[in-house]
C-alpha cells in the first residue's frame, strides 16, 4: 500500500464506521425491539454493495480503498456476534438463530444479487 | 429518515476508531492474501480478534466501569466494528461456492460463526469473573 492508498483507506474506514452508526441508530429508533434489525440492514446493504463492486470487476487500489476501507468498515462481524450472544443470554433462542441464519443466508443472497447486477451493468 | 441527536465528540470517537480498525484489517489482508481455494486467514483473524475485543470492551464498559460517553463509540462501534467485516466473509463464501469449494465454504462459515460466538462468550465471562472495581 502506498501512502495515498493508506490515507484513503483510513479516511473511508472512518466514514464507513460513521455511516454504520447513523444508519443503525436511525433504524433502531423506528424499529425498537429485541431483534437487532439495524445491524442486519447495515450488513445486507454492505454485502450487496461489495457484490456489485466485485461483479463489476473492480480491482487493485480502488478495490482496496472502497471495499477494504469503506465497506469493510461499514459492515461488521463483531456486533453481529455480540448481539447474537446477548440474545442467547436473554433466553431468546429463536431470535438468536434467526439473527445468525438470516444474516448469513440473506447476506449471501444480497451479495450474489449485487454481483449479478455488477456484471450486467 | 429522522436521524438521532448527534454528539460531535461521539461521532469523532467513532470516526477515529473506524480509521484504526480499517487500517489494521487492510494491513492484515495485505500480509496474508488468499485465493478462492484457500482459507481467508486475514479476515478470519480480524473477525475473531474483533469479536473477542468487543465482548471484552462492552461487558467491561456496561458492567464494570463508570459510564463514559466516548469509550464505547471509540472502541466498540469504531474500532471493533471496523476491524471486523461481514461483507468480506460473504464475498469469500461466494467465491468459494463459485469455484466449487463447497466443503471449504461450509467449514469457513461454520468456523466463523462458532468462533465469533465463542470469542464474545469467553471475553464476556472473563470480564465477569473479575471483581467489581468502582
Amino acid at each position: 500500500m502506498n501512502a495515498a492508498v493508506w490515507i484513503a483507506v483510513a479516511m473511508l474506514g472512518g466514514v464507513g464506521a460513521l455511516a454504520r452508526f447513523l444508519f443503525d441508530a436511525a433504524l433502531a429508533e423506528r424499529a425498537a425491539g429485541p431483534f437487532p434489525v439495524g445491524t442486519l440492514a447495515v450488513n445486507l446493504s454492505g454485502a450487496a454493495a461489495l457484490g456489485l463492486l466485485a461483479g463489476a470487476a473492480l480491482h487493485g487500489a480502488t478495490l482496496t480503498i472502497v471495499a477494504g476501507g469503506g465497506l469493510g468498515s461499514y459492515t461488521t462481524f463483531s456486533t453481529w456476534m455480540f448481539e447474537s450472544q446477548r440474545l442467547g443470554e436473554a433466553g431468546r433462542a429463536t431470535l438468536l438463530w434467526l439473527n445468525v441464519g438470516l444474516s448469513l443466508l440473506a447476506g449471501l443472497a444480497a451479495l450474489t444479487l449485487g454481483h449479478w447486477l455488477g456484471a450486467v451493468l | 429518515m429522522r436521524l438521532p441527536r448527534l454528539d460531535r465528540r461521539e461521532l469523532a470517537a467513532i470516526y477515529a476508531g473506524g480509521v484504526l480498525g480499517a487500517l489494521a484489517r487492510v494491513e492484515l489482508a495485505e500480509l496474508a492474501p488468499h485465493g478462492a481455494a484457500s482459507w481467508p486467514w486475514a479476515t478470519f483473524a480480524a473477525n475473531m480478534a474483533g469479536a473477542l475485543l468487543l465482548g471484552y470492551f462492552v461487558t467491561r464498559l456496561q458492567e464494570r466501569l463508570p459510564p463514559s460517553s466516548y469509550r464505547r463509540p471509540l472502541l466498540g462501534t469504531g474500532l471493533c466494528g471496523a476491524l471486523t467485516t461481514f461483507a468480506a466473509v460473504q464475498l469469500e463464501l461466494f467465491e468459494m461456492f463459485d469455484s466449487g469449494q463447497l466443503g471449504l465454504a461450509v467449514g469457513y462459515a461454520a468456523a466463523t460463526l462458532a468462533g465469533g460466538f465463542v470469542c464474545v462468550h469467553v471475553a464476556t465471562a472473563a470480564v465477569r469473573r473479575t471483581r467489581l472495581v468502582r
